[in-house]
């Protein structure tokens, strides 16, 4: 049994002098295998007496455990080294730029037409869409604004060939176009009684005039229109209150000025705080701590009664803003033919 | 409109007011103050809700002086050496200024001049610059005198251009004093809004200061000092067209002397933005810019002379046909059958109320004046400025309305200052023709109406101080009043529109801000959504998730711009244009017939700036209809090309835009969408390769057609290395196609057993084919069939390709056995061999 333990501790010594995965391999067929000493001496158990078998054997199963467990240890050993070594050598620049992947972005005026509407559904304004050529009529005569009225030069309009010389074709300037023919598909509904309306009528409208880089020939625009039998001033300042919290921020203060729009009356523009300076003047803001955003006023009776609604029972509100200038304002946008030009350049910034 | 702060004094008292809040309250009450020009006043530090401009004199070192020598320079004869006190001590100052001279050598001046003095370190406008710029004076030696201050021009001031000499001063101002309180000044300049018209006059400004402000308004000046014979008999008065010329008032003048007007009318009119010309002409510019009602002055002896030595006749009406006249601006016109004429029996004498004719003008030698006011139709008056493209400060009131009642209120006015600027002495009374008097409007409303428009509880008594405050007549009536308009102003109507009108001007002088916000507490509509804008957005959204990214581009565009999508030669469509009857730019003719050339086009811009061009767009294109109005019809419109992948420093796939990545990104927006069993097929369209275009088929309706684009096209487009592939999509099929909904299938809880086939088939038949017959065959249970290779080559022959298909088959309750596997696939292998001819690949 001398013999056992030397195998052992040669065995030991054998394996401490290891220092590879390869040599530990080689160890392991030297000593666990099946010409190794310790499986030579369980084989001789055998000729060992009935009496010295038991303990024998015993000491030679822990041998074989022992060495099989050292076995384990410095197999562990080894690989924990080699991968500490692997994961020290193994360094990436990480500041090296990331794989570009195709990112589809929709065009701006997209995202605050879609900001515009979300904002507006959320108080029960739908979308009402309607076309871009237009009568004379729908754009102007049915809005209060009379043939040669001074307010027309306000608005110079691009006409189309043909046409009715009494009531010609053109391209919208406003889409308040789409007011009367809203105002008559509702009242259609039931003329004796028309329903309420909130909606929003986003589309893109035209007007005569040079380009530069503060106008266009073409330019979106979202007007909005709410009316029933109790509708009033206040509610117009609350809901474009409301919705100039929730574009710009929910501290944003507004101001409303009185102006002029033939379609209503009182009208009224909206300015909101300056959002860049918060009201302290800034370059966006000229100095002034205000922004004008929108023109707005409560829908003027021949409106009503030409959309067939009674203005003795009912009353409406309307406004009107340019999804440009608000793009322009929020993302400090200093030329408004970037949008239509559609560089990529600018486009892939949004 | 510019108006002068100093002529609003004369009506409203603004001791006390703060300029800029001014502004403010006038811009909030609808009043646009767009700026302040800021003569000497002081201008205020940090933030302005108004834009400013001008110049504010330092009240220590602007001051009145007191010249009391002028003496010779001594090295200079072009310049002068002045003794002047300012208010503290003695100075000597140089200058050039011509209106000096004549006071050379005179010793000790009794009294002394009095001028604006300038001090070291003052700001002021250079005098000897081109425009207006400002500096500041600094000490310098002049022709070895020491130069520390100046005596200022008017230019140097900035009260005008003028720098023909220094300002003198009123002789009763005290030396030292600031120079801002003897003349400081500004002007805010108004935007006057189509509803305001009657502002456009510096009365109708201070009227509403004195409404927004609680002051008092001074009375209306129309005090006319007549001493003369009465005017009856002097003129006659003929209105042919009443409608047209509402009333005509003629007053008389005789014995004036024409020469400039004092230097405050001049300084004033300058001010407002006229060019002084005599104290007639002045008069009545002076009169119009002070109460809106623009008059026109005649020389009374050119008419008695045209009469043959007889009093004239002043008749009006509509021009004859041919007819003529030369006006003041020296062009002769011809005249509209609308254009209303003030003539004589001699012949016209002007257009009315726009411009006067070449001979009846006072001149020089004029020594007695008619002056003429009136009342034109301001529809026509408008129809004639653009007509004759004629334009006027007169045309500009009139063509927005003027009330008869100002017509003698302004006459009036005009003669008054004719006398006290030139003499003479006017007739008794007016010659006044009124054959269609304006309506009195009435309205009433009541506190229930405040309640209803602008959902404020307003009583009878507020509402009424609020309308008196702007010259209404207010009586109560019932639970509520009765408001007479005033007879000033045109734009208040009667009924439910007078009431609106009546609302806005309680509105606005109650005050927008005082008016609380609110949320609507009206029912709310019944609520439906807007299909067509939503699928809309759903593509949007697939696309731009696809990595496509959205333009919106011009929907005015050129027949040749668009012809660029075609191959050249093309034959024409026949589908009209709708074209513009008025262009702003050639590049601008017509709307747009196809939404692929607007894409193109961004493509062609981007081209070089890119090596991935992935762009989509959803708009209108528009076709002339028989209808009055054209079609326009929603279209979609994907463009690709270059690679796939945007490329990085990595070995990156290189892959590029092909047919078959077109086709793919179409297949998976459809799918996207719910839509299935669509039929791709061979397609012809002239943008495209005809031999790689496709037409996508739902039933019978053609949804889209894609593919590669037409060498011939790609060759009119600066496109640089790309191969572009197209998709043009209709966007109305598609939204009766895309259904609402669509039953999902449950996951199978069986595996699937997955099988690879490749068939060698002939060249020309379609893969769609084999598919298409593999799927049916396989029936239910055959899951899901996919091409994963196409193979050409020696091994499988000439005119043959391999389609290896990787099958799936699935049952749904159970695990299929190899038996059945293999039975089934038996099966689909002797269809496609015996109906297809196809060979199954070893
Ligand atoms: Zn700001």
């Amino acid at each position: 049994m001398e013999n056992l333990q030397t195998i052992r501790e040669q065995a030991l010594a054998a394996l401490n002098a290891v220092q590879d995965e390869a040599s530990l391999e080689q160890w392991k067929v030297a000593q666990l295998g099946r010409n190794a000493a310790l499986t030579q001496a369980m084989k001789s158990l055998g000729q060992l007496s009935a009496e010295e078998r038991p303990l024998a054997g015993k000491q030679a199963n822990e041998v074989k455990l022992a060495l099989e467990a050292a076995f384990e240890e410095k197999r562990a050993a080894l690989e924990g080294a080699r991968l500490r070594a692997s994961l020290s050598s193994e360094k990436l620049d990480v500041t090296l730029p990331g794989r570009p992947l195709p990112l589809g972005r929709l065009h701006p005026i997209t995202q605050t037409l879609r900001r515009i509407n979300a904002i507006f559904a959320q108080m029960g304004f739908q979308v009402y869409r309607s076309r871009d050529v237009e009568t004379d009529e729908y754009n102007f005569l049915l809005l209060n604004f009379p043939p040669n009225h001074p307010a027309r030069e306000m608005q110079d309009s691009f006409y189309v060939e043909g046409g009715d010389p009494e009531n010609p074709t053109l391209l919208r300037t406003h889409t308040s176009a789409g007011q009367i023919h809203a105002m008559r598909e509702y009242a259609a509904k039931d003329p004796g009684n028309p329903p309420p309306i909130r909606i929003v009528l986003p589309g893109m409208c035209y007007r005569f005039e040079q380009v530069s880089s503060r106008s266009e020939v073409q330019f979106t625009q979202v007007e909005g229109l709410a009316v029933g039998e109790n509708i009033t001033f206040g509610d117009l300042k609350g809901t474009l209150t409301d919705f100039a919290q929730r574009f710009f921020n929910a501290n944003v203060r507004t101001r409303f000025r009185a102006s002029h729009f033939p379609f209503t009356e009182p009208s009224a523009e909206m300015d909101v705080e300056c959002f860049v300076c918060s009201g302290a003047g800034c370059s966006v803001c000229k100095h002034s701590g205000w922004l004008e955003i929108l023109g707005s006023g409560m829908v003027h009776p021949n409106v009503l009664r030409n959309g067939g609604y009674d203005p003795d029972t009912y009353s409406g509100f309307a406004f009107g803003m340019g999804p440009e200038r608000l793009t322009m304002l929020r993302y400090r946008i200093e030329d408004i033919r970037y949008f239509w030009r559609n560089d990529m350049r600018f486009l892939e910034q949004f | 409109m510019k108006t002068p702060l100093s002529w609003l004094k004369d009506f409203v008292d603004l001791e006390g007011i703060d300029l800029e809040q001014l502004a403010h309250t006038l811009t909030v009450a609808g009043l646009e103050v767009e700026e302040i020009h800021y003569i000497g006043l002081p201008m205020p530090a940090g933030l302005q809700q108004t834009k400013v401009s001008g110049l504010s004199w330092d009240p220590d070192k602007l001051v009145v002086a007191e010249i009391r020598e002028v003496g010779p320079h001594p090295n200079a004869d072009r310049l002068v050496l002045c003794r002047l006190f300012d208010g503290q001590q003695e100075h000597t100052v140089l200058t050039g200024a011509p209106n000096l001279f004549e006071y050379r050598g005179q010793g000790e001046l009794k009294p002394p001049l009095k001028v604006a003095y300038a001090k070291e370190g003052a700001e002021i406008y250079d005098g000897h610059q081109e425009g207006m710029h400002k500096t500041v004076l600094k000490r310098t030696k002049i022709r070895g005198v020491d130069s520390y201050s100046m005596v200022c021009s008017e230019k140097e001031l900035g009260i005008s251009e003028e720098h023909e000499g220094i300002l003198f001063l009123p002789a009763d101002t005290k030396a030292g004093t600031p120079l801002a309180d003897v003349l400081g000044d500004a002007v805010l300049t108004i935007a006057i809004t189509p509803n305001i018209a009657r502002d456009a006059n510096i009365y109708g400004v201070a009227r509403e200061i004195a409404a927004l402000t609680g002051r008092a308004l001074k009375p209306m000046p129309t005090e006319v000092q007549a001493t003369g014979p009465k005017i009856d008999g002097a003129v006659k008065l003929d209105i042919k067209d009443s409608e047209l010329n509402p009333r005509f008032v003629l007053g008389l003048i005789r014995n004036v002397e024409i020469k400039p007007s004092p230097a405050w009318v001049q300084q004033r009119l300058r001010l407002a933005g006229m060019r002084p010309i005599n104290n007639i002409v002045d008069a009545t510019n002076y009169a119009m810019l002070e109460l809106g009602e623009p008059l026109h002055a005649f020389d009374y002896d050119v008419l008695v002379q045209r009469a043959g030595g007889k009093p004239p006749t002043i008749i009006t009406r509509p021009a004859k046909p041919g007819e003529t006249l030369t006006t003041l601006d020296d062009v002769e016109r011809k005249l509209d059958d609308f254009t209303v004429l003030v003539c004589d029996t001699a012949g016209s004498l002007s257009i009315g109320g726009i411009m006067g004719g070449l001979e009846s003008e006072v001149t020089e030698a004029t020594r007695n004046v008619l002056l003429e006011g009136a009342s034109w139709n301001f529809i026509n008056v408008r129809k004639t400025l653009v007509a004759q493209r004629m334009s006027s400060e007169a045309a500009y009131r009139f063509s927005r309305g003027v009330h008869p009642a100002m017509a003698p209120r302004g006459v009036s006015r005009g003669l008054e200052l004719m006398r006290q600027w030139a003499g003479g002495v006017v007739d008794a009374g007016l010659v006044d023709e009124y054959p269609r008097p304006a309506a009195v409007v009435e309205v009433e409303i009541s506190p229930a109406d405040a309640q209803r428009w602008l959902g404020v509880a307003l009583t009878n008594e507020q509402m009424t101080s609020i309308l008196a405050s702007l010259g209404f007549e207010v009586a109560s009536k019932g639970d509520g009043l009765s408001v007479t308009v005033p007879d000033h102003r045109l734009d208040i109507e009667t009924g439910v529109v007078g009431k609106a009108d009546l609302m806005e001007e309680i509105a606005r002088i109650y005050g927008y801000d005082n008016i609380p916000a609110t949320r609507i507490g009206d029912p709310l509509p019944p609520q439906h959504g807007n299909p067509e804008l939503e699928l809309e957005e759903r593509v949007k959204d697939a696309l731009a998730r696809m990595g496509i990214q959205e333009v919106m581009t011009y929907r005015l565009t050129t027949p040749e711009e668009e012809a660029r999508r075609l191959p050249p030669g093309t034959a024409p469509d026949d589908k009209p244009y709708v074209k513009l009857a008025n262009v702003i730019s050639q590049e601008r003719t017509v709307l747009r017939k196809s939404l692929l050339a607007s894409v193109l086009e961004i493509a062609e811009r981007n081209a070089r700036l890119r090596q991935r061009i992935a762009l989509f767009e959803i708009g209108p294109v528009f076709h002339a209809s028989e209808e009055t109005l054209p079609d326009e019809l929603s279209r979609l419109v994907v463009v690709l090309g270059g690679q796939q992948q945007p490329a990085g420093w990595q070995a990156a796939d290189s892959a590029a835009y092909d047919f078959y990545a077109a086709k793919g990104v179409l297949a998976e927006l459809l799918a996207g969408l719910g839509l299935h069993d669509l039929k791709y097929e061979p397609g012809t369209h002239p943008s495209f390769h005809p031999g790689k275009c496709a037409r996508v088929l739902a039933g019978e309706r053609q949804l889209a057609v894609f593919g590669e684009l037409h060498p011939q096209v790609q060759g009119q487009y600066d496109l640089g290395a790309h191969t572009l592939q197209a998709i043009t999509l209709n966007l109305e099929v598609l939204s009766e196609l895309a259904p609402e909904r669509f039953d999902s299938r449950p996951v199978p809880q069986y595996p699937p057993v997955i099988e690879d086939l490749a068939l060698v088939v002939d060249e020309s038949l379609p893969a769609g084919q084999v598919e298409a017959m593999i799927a049916q065959t396989g029936g239910n249970l055959l899951a899901g069939v996919s091409l994963f290779d196409v193979f050409r080559g020696d091994k499988i022959g000439a005119g043959k390709k391999s389609l290896a298909y990787q099958l799936t088959y699935q049952h749904p309750e159970r695990t299929l056995t190899d038996d059945e596997v293999a039975k089934l696939r038996e099966r689909i292998v002797r269809r496609v061999t015996q109906e297809l001819g196809a060979k199954l690949r070893a």
